[in-house]
């Protein structure tokens, strides 16, 4: 089996192994990085469970291999806290609004909300719900993760007193 | 304003944090050293003899440890259990001589690492002898149809008409009748995680360790009842995160397979289901049913009687699916005041994958065709829709109510929700936007839908078809522990996919016991240390797990209040509990506090009133109410104890070009007693109801000519997306259950229950000024063109050239 070795920045660290050449990247961070917070739902590119940032940019994970990551920095769920632990403003939005129930999607969710907000701090309803339709959630409805962006959105509109 | 501190408050749940930074633990999550992986080798035809397995090649593969067929499985486990008994059918985890659909498991490889079993799998020959197949349900009753199981000479798996009150007499007296004969697609819930399941033996204790992505009753029973071994040397772990199920997770053949393997091999060994394996053959889909439904009613409106058959294309193991088909028994005429009815169930096996439960085990269908119905009779009287229904609607005060098939209904006041509902969706100026966009030449119409949520779930459905089987029993347990520091910790008996058990143990806890919910630990037992439970499903863990929370809180209270009562020196009866410390009701300052109770029960022996047990813990195992009944020898039983009632307005538009469906507009009126966690209660009536969108709309396991799935990934078979989701109004009525210790009912399978009839009445009602009537779901964009093409034709041709 042909193996390559790849250097990766995850969440600010870097990584380096050498892993076979069809090791998909959702693969490669799972079982080689360690970090199984990123999800895999179909392995075929339409649920989004899988999404990660690809220097700052939402991407699925199983469609590309880890070979082809080398060089990039690559942001999971597990990146999104502040280094102190800290929620971000659109994790603890989630949590407020209760905007997952099994969790399974929740990863995904919450990066492509990130990738939202990084390109459009102040994105209109609109924005939301097309930024989210590239991931499937089986367990909300959508509502609940539509009203947690929102709450974020005007969270982060706030002019701090 | 309510009496409660905590339940039905909103807070934030305690599950949500670890999803939100990555931390959920799931089967996938779960790795074990030296473990080893599955693939499978899959059937390419419905139906063929299996000759020559040729392994060889896979297992000169380096990395394979093991390529196992049917035969060796036959050999070394009993057939998995299913809910009738039905000679001749025997259910294994790999084909066992022949295969009876395609995806159906033939082989198992098990490698280093799942890219080196899928690469073994692919070199395993199996030589194939193809045999006469049938797969619609109708033909496979026809006389001559090929058999799905020789053996058992039939594909005839359960048929038996019920006949509850006098159907004849109310069919003569009634003024009209009307046939409508609708279909509910073969569709499922789908989560978004496979199915999974690692397993160990762990040869120093003789113990098989078992993680799953579960939700089912009795699966360690069952696994041991397949492999051979005692119940006590099976250990669930119920403490892995389940990534979505509402209802599907059986897994017992993965997991038989798997357990096997594991004691086999001496090593790890772990199965996930790929997204092709999981459509195809991890025999998961839900009710595939076709309704023929007669109304029996008068000039006003009245319903008197029903008749109705459902016969049921269960694939080709009976698993749970027989038995779905049963439980809608318990709420056979719905919310309505019907008299009499016959209900014939028949469930036929064909060659396609299996059947599992489905949210709501068979209701939905259920409910689609009995609100369908309604629909019709209001058509025909030229009635208004919901008229008709609140003719019918049983009435607040009735409550208990006894429907004919013999359950009684709990509480609700149906007509009260019905009008909360109606005004917050402002129907008079819904009507008016559907007609104005009418007005325009768009296609826009309204639905309704009033449903009834049984939950609470018992077994009963299993003694109605099945004689054999007398289980009655159905408890749900819990355990309250408090340390030796005055913490407080319980343990529950299930694993979670996404309902919050944490979250409502710790609300139900907190409550009883007047502490901040957050402070209370709620821990996942293992099969072994845990008390007897049934799992999550049956919309039964606010009521039940609620329930035996409760119950166990109480019995703390109460230890505490003897222990205080007899530091005190004062009777029980003038003592009064409060916020962990106890209060003597003729001497506020006579008082003991948590710290000086609890130390007094871990600490104090001397101080512990004579024979009390020492610590302070208390462990509850509670029946559901009302059970414990098995059914008449005419089919009459109580099915479920709690019924939870909600109903739908919904607009939608259709486009005339493409037939798509757009959802503009939904209402959902809900009541389901004391809710405990409203967001909670929420997020899974908005989670159904998009759920029943995709029934209704756009999901199908359909099957081709030559008997293969053509739906096996999500480019074919189509999930909802938020483009396809509207934004939901929920109107919260509550009618508390006089069954249980808050009020509360249960709300897992809400929205799904009456979404797809919505959906369905009103495209309808869209296509009604066409003349079309679409009577088969899901009415995917395809189909609804169709019959729009066809309309423009037929009037074409009326018209002439
Ligand atoms: S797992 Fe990558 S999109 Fe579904
Ligand atoms: S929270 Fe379960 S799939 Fe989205």
């Amino acid at each position: 089996m042909n193996r390559q070795a790849v250097r990766l920045t995850v969440n600010g660290k870097p990584w380096h192994g050498e892993v076979p050449t069809r090791l998909t990247l959702v693969d490669c961070l799972r079982e080689e990085v360690g970090l199984t917070g990123t999800h895999v739902g179909c392995e075929h590119g339409v649920c989004g469970a899988c999404s990660v940032l690809l220097d700052g940019e939402p991407v699925r994970s199983c469609l590309m291999f880890a070979v082809q990551a080398d060089g990039r920095a690559i942001t999971t769920v597990e990146g999104l806290a502040a280094p102190d632990g800290a929620l971000s403003p659109l994790q603890d939005a989630f949590w407020e609004c209760h905007a997952l129930q099994c969790g399974y999607c929740t990863p995904g969710m919450l990066i492509a909300a990130h990738a939202l907000i990084a390109r459009n701090p102040a994105p209109s309803d609109g924005d939301i719900r097309e930024a989210l339709a590239g991931n499937l959630c089986r367990c909300t409805g959508y509502q609940q993760i539509v009203d947690a962006v929102r709450l974020a959105r005007r969270r982060m509109g706030e002019v701090p007193p | 304003m309510s009496e409660y501190r905590y339940v039905g408050r909103k807070r934030r749940t305690k599950e949500d944090r670890r999803f939100i930074t990555g931390l959920g633990r799931y089967v996938a999550d779960v790795t074990l050293p030296g473990m080893s992986h599955v693939a499978l080798v899959l059937s390419p035809h419905p139906a063929a003899r299996i000759g020559a397995i040729d392994t060889a090649a896979a297992l000169a593969l380096p990395g394979v440890q093991a390529v196992v067929t049917g035969a060796e499985i036959a050999r070394h486990t009993n057939p998995i259990l299913h809910g009738l008994a039905l000679p001749g059918v025997r259910w294994y985890p790999l084909a066992v001589g022949q295969v009876r659909y395609v995806g159906e498991w033939v082989v198992a490889v098990v490698a280093a690492s799942r890219h080196i079993a899928e690469d073994a799998a692919e070199l395993v020959r199996v030589d194939y002898e193809p045999m006469a197949w049938v797969g619609d349900p109708e033909a496979a009753l026809a006389p001559g149809a090929p058999l799905v199981h020789p053996d058992h000479g039939s594909n005839l798996f359960y048929r038996r008409t019920f006949v509850w009150g006098d159907v004849a007499g109310d069919f003569a007296k009634a003024h009209h009748r009307l046939a409508s004969k609708v279909y509910w697609g073969r569709s499922a819930t789908v989560p978004i995680e496979t199915f999974g399941v690692v397993a160990n033996w762990n040869r120093g204790n003789d113990l098989l360790d078992v993680w799953a992505s579960i939700q089912m009753p009795k699966y360690p029973d069952q696994m041991a009842h397949c492999l051979r071994l005692p119940l006590n040397a099976i250990r669930v772990h119920y403490d892995v995160d389940v990534g979505g199920s509402y209802g599907v997770k059986r897994g017992i053949k993965h997991s038989v397979l798997v357990g096997y393997l594991a004691r086999k091999l001496l090593m790890p060994v772990r199965l996930i289901e790929d997204r092709l394996e999981n459509m195809v053959g991890g025999d998961m889909h839900g009710p595939d049913r076709r309704f023929d439904v007669t109304l029996a009613f008068d000039a006003d409106g009245l319903i008197r009687s029903m008749k109705m058959r459902a016969l049921d294309d269960i694939g080709c193991y009976p698993g749970r699916s027989p038995l779905q088909l049963a439980k809608p028994v318990g709420a056979i005429v719905g919310p309505y005041r019907i008299q009499s009815v016959e209900y014939e169930a028949v469930a036929v096996a064909t060659n396609k994958t299996s059947q599992v439960a489905v949210r709501g085990f068979g209701q939905a269908p259920t409910n689609y065709a009995i609100e369908t119905a309604i629909d019709r009779v209001a058509a025909h009287l030229g009635m208004d829709r919901l008229a008709v229904r609140r003719r019918n609607f049983i009435q607040s005060h009735e409550f208990p109510y006894r429907i004919p098939s013999g359950t009684d209904y709990d509480s609700g006041d149906y007509d009260a929700v019905l009008t909360k509902t109606v005004a917050r969706a402002k129907l008079e100026a819904l009507i008016a936007r559907r007609d104005a966009l009418r007005a325009e030449g768009r296609l826009a119409g309204i639905g309704f839908a009033t449903c009834l949520e049984p939950s609470g779930g018992n077994g009963a459905f299993e003694p109605l078809f099945n004689p054999a089987n007398d289980t009655t029993t159905w408890m749900e347990s819990c355990q309250v522990k408090v340390d030796a520091l005055g913490g407080v910790t319980a343990t529950i008996a299930t694993s979670t996919a996404g309902q919050g058990h944490q979250t409502l143990v710790a609300t139900v806890t907190g409550e009883e016991l007047g502490f901040d919910p957050d402070c209370i630990r709620v821990v996942h037992a293992d099969s072994l240390q845990a008390l007897p439970g049934n799992s999550p499903v049956a919309s039964r863990m606010a009521i039940m797990l609620g329930g035996a929370a409760a119950g166990a809180a109480r019995q703390i209270k109460e230890r505490v209040l003897a222990i205080a009562a007899h530091n005190l020196q004062r009777p029980v009866d003038r003592l009064v509990y409060r916020e962990g410390a106890v209060f003597d009701l003729d001497n506020e300052l006579r008082t003991l506090n948590w710290a000086e109770l609890v130390r007094i029960a871990h600490r104090k022996y001397h101080q512990m009133p004579p024979g009390m047990e020492p610590g302070l813990q208390a462990s509850y195992v509670w029946e559901v109410p009302k059970g414990g009944t098995m059914p008449t020898a005419d089919g009459r039983v109580q099915m479920y104890p709690c019924y939870s009632f909600e109903c739908h307005i919904a607009l939608v538009e259709i486009d005339r070009g493409t037939g798509q469906v757009a959802i503009r507009d939904w209402f959902m009126g809900h009541d389901c007693g004391t809710v405990i966690n409203p967001d909670i209660v929420h997020g899974m009536s908005y989670g159904g109801i998009a759920h029943g969108i995709g029934a209704a709309l756009y999901e199908e396991f359909a099957y081709d000519e030559n008997g293969q799935l053509v739906a096996g990934s999500f480019v074919d078979y189509l999930l909802p997306s938020v483009h396809e989701i509207p934004e939901i109004a929920l109107v919260d009525h509550c009618t508390p259950s006089p069954l249980t210790p808050m009020g509360q009912k249960g709300s897992g399978e809400s929205g799904y229950l009456g979404a797809p009839a919505a959906v369905a009445s009103a495209v309808n009602d869209a296509l009604s000024p066409l003349g079309i009537t679409i009577d088969r779901l899901p009415m995917h964009p395809s189909r609804i063109e169709q019959a729009l093409a066809d309309k423009r034709a037929d009037m074409g041709e009326r018209e002439g050239p």
